[in-house]
């Protein structure tokens, strides 16, 4: 990053010095006029909300609901966290997007990889078509991704339920066992080719040279994908897994639009609903926002925990 | 290879490549399959819709949904729809042009802490949209802005991975000479960046809109906390509202799918049109 910096910075110093201390300044006002823009965003959309996330949730109003006199803000320290942490509803939401994560994480990642692979492997037919229709679900807004699903599940509406009729098969899509699962397929479907162009990007920038020593080596075309090619897109592995993570622990789209239609979804569903539901429906702001801030913590330690795991695997490999 | 080799190796290819197109086939199958199930539903009446039979033509009305569409409420569904092109057309826009400008400070120029502001970017990334809602929507309210245009706008203009992708751009299309030389062509910094640098970051420009666009065509959490008058809503919450009617009543069906199909249109043609430049945007953020 910093080699493209320095040809022109080695330029300048060349310039007599009066001349380079009208271009510094000149530079300064540049580099603050492009960047304003961004940072007045940063600090009133990013910054400031997270700062009084944190700030609400050691604050709850005083006898809410009632709303006899002026509402009094009372400071209860770390109150509302003991009080999410012990929300039985709360746990429960925590644990079924634990669960749909070891459930869709794996899948996407394997299978997204894997037809990467396959497309990669030189067999392949009509590959930018089969690119394109791959990643067409992409340019599907997720509450569409969702409707279409819905009524794909939907006895009466589906044909694929019908079909499943046919075979006498009965499957409640929006049943108690079959929901998360459900859920599952919608964002597989949504963002399979998304990453699987971003695997396919990552397996076309390896250099040829590699995989024609590991042919001549007598590697087979599986072992060659396994192997030799899986290792080096490494990169791209980890970022989407960590891009994937971060999005699914904000679950919010799919089950809200499928809680219309079932009762198996309650409207504490995921953590986010959690939060949606403390915050605009009970009005209770202390414990949306300390759901909140735990959330945040959550997804900060998972994706330090994810980026230092696989800093160190690679040193492991090479002992 | 030798001559002996070539039929025992040329075998297992040949079952290879079946598999593999065979295997490539049925996930092409899986990610069409629903999409054109919307296009032929969107055809249906509420009759035929539950009938279930698909592929047959009885209760075509594609017409007739299409005119009820807009006809419902009012026509409040071309009021989303001009509402969802305003927020991502507009905002898509004004983000990547805000997004790329930073990227490109970022890059060419030298300050103090840049690394650490840089990193602070990045972590803005990862940030959940839903811990940030319930404090956006408290600002807004104290600043008035609670159900209006800018409630929702304002927030979606904040795109951090945009300044990563407009870093990236910058290094690979910019070459320092080039600016030098209008530096030295007595350019100030600023002409340089509008009149040289710009210019060379176009495709980087049109990636970012495009991602940008995106994201805002899916908005749904914002909306759904900011707004609670209909005809400021976006297509993704106005569909939403319907599908809550058509539970209750089911002639809101039809309207909901041929809705559904309206609202992926335009996202499909973007992509179609300007494949070149998601798929850089993918590999820029994939290889590095």
């Amino acid at each position: 990053m910093t080699t493209t910096a320095s040809p022109p910075a080695a330029f300048r110093a060349a310039a007599p010095p009066g001349v380079r201390t009208t271009t510094r300044r000149g530079e300064h006002v540049a580099c603050g006029v492009l960047m304003a823009p961004f940072f007045a965003l940063l600090v009133t959309v990013f910054l400031v909300p997270v700062g009084t996330a944190v700030w609400l949730s050691f604050f709850a109003s005083d006898e809410p609901g009632l709303g006899f006199g002026p509402e009094h803000t009372i400071f209860v320290g770390l109150r509302s966290y003991a009080a999410v942490l012990t929300d039985p509803t709360f746990l429960g939401a925590l644990g079924t997007v634990v669960l749909y994560c070891l459930i869709y994480l794996p899948l996407m990642v394997v299978v997204a990889l894997a037809l990467a692979l396959l497309l990669d492997s030189g067999a392949a037919r009509l590959r930018s078509w089969v690119q394109l229709g791959l990643f067409l679900p992409h340019a599907v807004p997720g509450i569409i991704a969702a409707l279409i699903w819905l009524y794909l599940y939907t006895p009466g509406i589906s044909p694929v339920v019908a079909l499943l009729g046919k075979a006498d098969l009965t499957v409640d899509f929006l049943g108690v066992h079959a929901v998360l699962p459900s859920i599952v397929n919608i964002a597989l479907w949504s963002n399979l080719g998304y990453n699987m162009v971003i695997f396919y990007s990552a397996l076309q920038a390896v250099p040829r040279e590699v995989i024609e020593a590991a042919v001549v080596d007598g590697a087979g075309p599986v072992r060659t994908a396994l192997r030799i090619k899986t290792p080096l897109v490494r990169s791209s592995v980890v970022m989407v897994a960590l891009f994937t993570l971060i999005w699914s622990l904000q679950l919010f789209t799919e089950p809200m639009l499928l809680s219309q239609s079932t009762s198996m979804i309650s409207s504490r569903f995921s953590p986010s609903m959690y939060i949606y539901d403390a915050a605009f429906t009970r009005n209770n702001y202390g414990l949306a926002a300390a759901a909140s801030v735990i959330l945040l913590a959550c997804t900060i330690a998972l994706s330090y925990g994810v980026t230092r795991w696989t800093n160190r695997a690679p040193r492991e490999l090479s002992r | 290879m030798s001559a002996p080799g070539f039929p025992a190796a040329l075998r297992p290819r040949l079952l290879g490549r079946t598999a593999v197109n065979t295997v490539a086939g049925i996930a092409v199958l899986y990610t069409l399959l629903p999409v054109l199930w919307l296009v032929l539903a969107s055809a249906k009446n509420q009759d035929a819709l539950s009938g279930s039979d698909i592929l047959s033509l009885r209760g075509f009305s594609f017409v007739p949904n299409l005119r009820e569409l807009f006809a419902t409420d009012n026509g409040i569904f071309g009021r989303w729809y001009v509402n969802s092109l305003l927020y991502a057309v507009g905002g898509g826009a004004i983000s990547a042009l805000v997004s790329i400008a930073c990227g490109y400070a970022f890059d060419k120029y030298r300050f103090r802490h840049k690394e650490k502001l840089f990193g602070l970017v990045l972590a803005a990334v990862m940030v959940p949209q839903t811990v940030l809602a319930l404090p956006l929507y408290l600002m807004a309210s104290a600043a008035g802005l609670v159900n209006t245009f800018w409630a929702v706008f304002i927030p979606v203009l904040f795109n951090p991975f945009g300044v990563y992708l407009g870093r990236i751009f910058s290094e690979g299309y910019v070459p320092g000479e080039v600016l030098e030389a209008a530096r030295i062509d007595g350019a100030s910094e600023l002409t340089a960046y509008l009149r040289v640098a710009l210019r060379m970051l176009g495709p980087g420009l049109v990636t970012v809109f495009l991602f940008q666009l995106t994201a805002i065509w899916n908005n749904f959490f914002l909306p759904m906390v900011m707004l609670s008058d209909q005809k400021l809503y976006p297509v993704s919450l106005g569909l939403y509202a319907w599908n809550s009617a058509a539970t209750v009543s089911p002639e809101y069906y039809p309207i909901v799918i041929m809705g559904s199909l309206l609202a992926v249109l335009p996202l499909i043609v973007a992509f179609i049109l300007l494949q070149r430049f998601w798929r850089s945007g993918l590999t820029a953020g994939a290889v590095k």
